[in-house]
C-alpha cells in the first residue's frame, strides 16, 4: 500500500509538471489553433538559462525568477519575429516553422552547453521541517509551486483587464479588434506567458530527470497527452489531464510488465486513444465544422 | 456530356523523363564508387520523400513521423536478411507490404484526426519509435540497442561494383515508383485525393469516400517510405534504433519542403539536399567555431525556405517554365 501511495504522490508531482506544459500548449492552441511543437525545447532552453545563472552565483530562486522573466520576453519576441510571418499561411507551413524552432533550440543548446547530463539544484530545501516516507521534499515543493502558478494564471485571466482582452482576442479576434484590443500583441503576450509557464515546468523537472538538451521530449509528449485528455479547448481540463497522465504513467511503469521501458509508447497510446475515442477530451467542447 | 481533358502525357514530359533516366544511368560510370554510394542514399531518401509528398502535398494529411515507417521498412528487411538469410531483393516487397499495413492501421485513427491532430499523433509515433525498437522483449529480433549488421547485396551483373549495382537497382525502383505515383495522381483516384486536400467536405458531398481514401493514401505513403527504409539498409549495411529518431522525421520534412512538397521530380532535389548539404554544413561549422551547428543551420534554413520559397526547388522550376512560356507566347 505504501508503494502505491508513493507512486501516486510522485505521479501527482510529475503530473503537475506535465500540467504546466499542457497549459502552455493549450494557451497557444486557444489563441492561434496551433500546437507549439517547440514548447518543450523552449522550456529546456529556459532551464539552461537558469542553470547558467546559478553557475554565475545567483541564488537558485533568483535564477528561477530571472529565467522565467527572460523566457517571457523571448516568447514575445519569437511570436513577433518568427511566427507572425506565417500567421495566415497554411497549417503545414506553421507546423514546419515550429519544427524548425524545435531543431534550432535543441541543437543550439547542445552547442552552447554540450550534450552531457548536468545535475540541476532543487528550488526547495532538503528539510521541510517534517519527514515523510511517502513523498520527497522536491515533489512536495513541485506540487505546491505549480498549484500557486496555476492559481496566478487563473487570477490573471479572470480578474485583470489584459487577461480579459487576451481571452477576447482568442475567442473572437475580429470582434476583439473592433472594440480596440490589439490582437497581435495579445498573441505575443500569450506566447510569452506560455514560454514562462513552460520554463517553470522545465526548471521543476530538471532536478528529477537531469538537465540535457533532450530532456523535454518525453515531458512534452506527456504534456500533449494531458492536454488532449483534458480537452485542448479547456485550460482547467488540461491541468487536470496533466495530473491524471502523471499518475497513470507511474502506475503503468510499476504494474504493467515492460511499462517502465515503454513510457513514450504509453504516451503515444494515450494520445491516439484519446483522439480516437474522445477527440474533444474530457472537458473540451465539440467543434462542428461547416462548409 | 463528355468533358475532354488534354492528355497529360505530353511529348515534352516523355522527352524530359527519357533524358533524366539516361543521364542517371550514365552517372555511376563518371564518378567514384563512393559518390555512387552517396547518390544511392539520395535516391533512397527521394523514395521516402515521394511517400511524404503523396500524403501531404497531394492529399493534405500531415505527418511529422515518417521516420517510423522508414524504420518499419528498414527493420523488416534487416530481420529477414539477418535471421532468415533471404535474398536482398526478395525483402523489398515484404517491407513494402508490412509498411503499408502499419501505415493503413495508423491511418485508421487518422480518419478522425484533422490536420493538426494527425501531426501530433505522428509526432508521438516518431518520438516513441527508438524506444520501441530497443524494447527488451523484441531484442532477439531487433538486436536491441546494438541493432543488426547485414551484408551488402552482391552485384547483379558481372563487371559492376557492388555500389554501382545497388545504384542501378535503387534507380530502377525509384523510376518505377515515380511512374506509379504519377499515374496514380493523374487518375480519377488522384483527382479525388486532391479534392479531399482542397475541400474535404465538398469532396465527400460529391460522393468521394473520404475515409477510405485517406486511410489508403496513408498506407501507400507509408509503403513508399518503407521501401526507402529497406533500400537504405542495403546501402548502409546496418540498422540501429537511434538512426530512426525524430530528427530523421525532421530530415524527411526538410527534404520534402526543399524539393517541393507538391511535386514528384522535386524529391530528387530533396534527396540530394539531405545527403550532401549536412556534410557541407558540418564542414562549415567545424571550420568556423562561431557558426552554429549543422542542425541549427538546418532549422534556420527550413524556416527561411517556408517564408520565401514554400513551393520548393521544383515549384520554382515550374514557375520559371510557366513564365518563360508566357513570355515566348507574347
Amino acid at each position: 500500500m505504501d508503494l502505491f501511495l508513493q507512486l501516486t504522490l510522485a505521479g501527482l508531482a510529475i503530473g503537475s509538471i506535465y500540467s504546466c506544459v499542457a497549459l502552455a500548449v493549450v494557451m497557444i492552441y486557444q489563441a492561434t489553433d496551433h500546437f507549439n511543437f517547440a514548447q518543450g525545447e523552449m522550456a529546456m532552453f529556459s532551464t539552461y538559462v537558469a542553470w547558467t545563472l546559478v553557475g554565475l552565483g545567483a541564488p537558485v530562486w533568483l535564477a528561477f525568477l530571472l529565467a522565467v522573466g527572460i523566457s517571457f520576453l523571448a516568447g514575445v519576441v519569437i511570436e513577433r519575429v518568427i511566427v507572425k510571418p506565417v500567421e495566415n499561411a497554411p497549417v503545414l507551413n506553421q507546423i514546419i516553422v515550429f519544427i524548425g524552432l524545435l531543431v534550432i533550440f535543441n541543437s543550439v543548446a547542445g552547442w552552447i552547453w554540450e550534450f552531457t547530463i548536468k545535475p540541476f539544484p532543487s528550488l526547495f530545501p532538503e528539510d521541510l521541517g517534517f519527514k515523510s516516507t511517502l513523498i520527497g521534499p522536491h515533489h512536495i515543493g513541485v506540487i505546491a509551486l505549480t498549484l500557486g502558478v496555476l492559481a496566478l494564471v487563473f487570477a490573471f485571466f479572470r480578474f485583470t483587464r489584459v487577461g480579459l482582452a487576451m481571452r477576447a482576442a482568442a475567442a473572437n479576434p475580429d470582434s476583439a479588434r473592433l472594440v480596440g484590443v490589439s490582437v497581435g500583441w495579445m498573441l505575443a503576450l500569450g506566447w510569452g506567458l506560455a514560454a514562462s509557464i513552460g520554463a517553470v515546468g522545465g526548471i521543476l523537472v530538471a532536478p528529477i530527470v537531469f538537465l540535457e538538451p533532450n530532456m523535454m521530449a518525453g515531458v512534452l509528449l506527456y504534456g500533449f497527452a494531458g492536454a488532449l485528455l483534458g480537452g485542448v479547448s479547456s485550460p482547467g481540463g488540461a491541468v487536470l489531464g496533466g495530473l491524471v497522465v502523471g499518475v497513470l504513467e507511474n502506475w503503468v511503469g510499476q504494474y504493467v510488465p515492460g511499462g517502465s521501458e515503454l513510457k513514450l509508447t504509453f504516451a503515444l497510446i494515450l494520445i491516439v486513444g484519446v483522439l480516437v475515442f474522445k477527440p474533444a477530451g474530457l472537458f473540451g467542447r465539440v467543434v462542428v465544422r461547416r462548409v | 456530356m463528355t468533358v475532354t481533358r488534354p492528355n497529360p502525357v505530353t511529348p515534352q514530359l516523355l522527352a524530359g523523363f527519357g533524358v533524366a533516366v539516361v543521364f542517371a544511368a550514365i552517372v555511376p560510370h563518371l564518378v567514384s564508387d563512393f559518390t555512387s554510394f552517396q547518390f544511392t542514399q539520395a535516391m533512397a531518401y527521394g523514395i521516402a520523400l515521394l511517400g511524404l509528398n503523396i500524403l501531404t502535398g497531394y492529399n493534405g494529411q500531415f505527418s511529422i513521423g515518417h521516420s517510423a515507417f522508414y524504420a518499419v521498412g528498414a527493420y523488416t528487411a534487416a530481420i529477414l536478411l539477418y535471421h532468415f538469410e533471404w535474398n536482398h531483393y526478395a525483402t523489398l516487397p515484404v517491407a513494402a507490404l508490412v509498411a503499408f499495413v502499419v501505415g493503413f492501421l495508423f491511418g485508421l485513427p487518422a480518419l478522425r484526426l484533422e490536420g493538426l491532430y494527425l501531426a501530433l499523433a505522428t509526432f508521438a509515433f516518431a518520438v516513441a519509435t527508438p524506444q520501441l525498437l530497443k524494447f527488451d522483449a523484441f531484442e532477439h529480433w531487433t538486436g536491441g540497442v546494438q541493432g543488426l549488421f547485414v551484408p551488402k547485396p552482391e552485384p547483379l551483373i558481372e563487371g559492376l561494383s557492388a555500389d554501382q549495382s545497388l545504384y542501378y537497382v535503387t534507380l530502377a525502383v525509384m523510376v518505377l515508383l515515380m511512374a506509379v505515383a504519377w499515374c496514380l495522381l493523374h487518375s480519377r483516384s488522384g483527382r479525388a485525393m486532391m479534392a479531399i486536400r482542397d475541400n474535404p467536405i465538398a469532396a465527400s458531398t460529391m460522393g468521394i469516400n473520404t475515409a477510405l481514401y485517406k486511410t489508403t493514401v496513408f498506407g501507400i505513403s507509408a509503403m513508399y517510405t518503407g521501401i526507402a527504409g529497406a533500400l537504405s539498409v542495403f546501402v548502409t549495411e546496418f540498422v540501429a534504433p537511434d538512426a530512426f529518431n525524430f530528427f530523421l522525421a525532421v530530415n524527411l520534412l526538410i527534404g520534402s519542403v526543399v524539393g517541393g512538397i507538391v511535386s514528384i521530380p522535386g524529391v530528387i532535389f530533396g534527396g540530394l539536399f539531405l545527403v550532401f548539404v549536412p556534410n557541407f554544413a558540418q564542414d562549415i561549422s567545424r571550420a568556423y567555431p562561431f557558426v552554429p551547428p549543422p542542425w541549427a543551420i538546418f532549422g534556420i534554413f527550413l524556416i527561411l525556405a517556408i517564408y520565401f520559397v514554400p513551393f520548393g526547388v521544383w515549384g520554382a522550376v515550374e514557375r520559371a517554365f510557366a513564365w518563360w512560356k508566357r513570355k515566348s507566347a507574347a
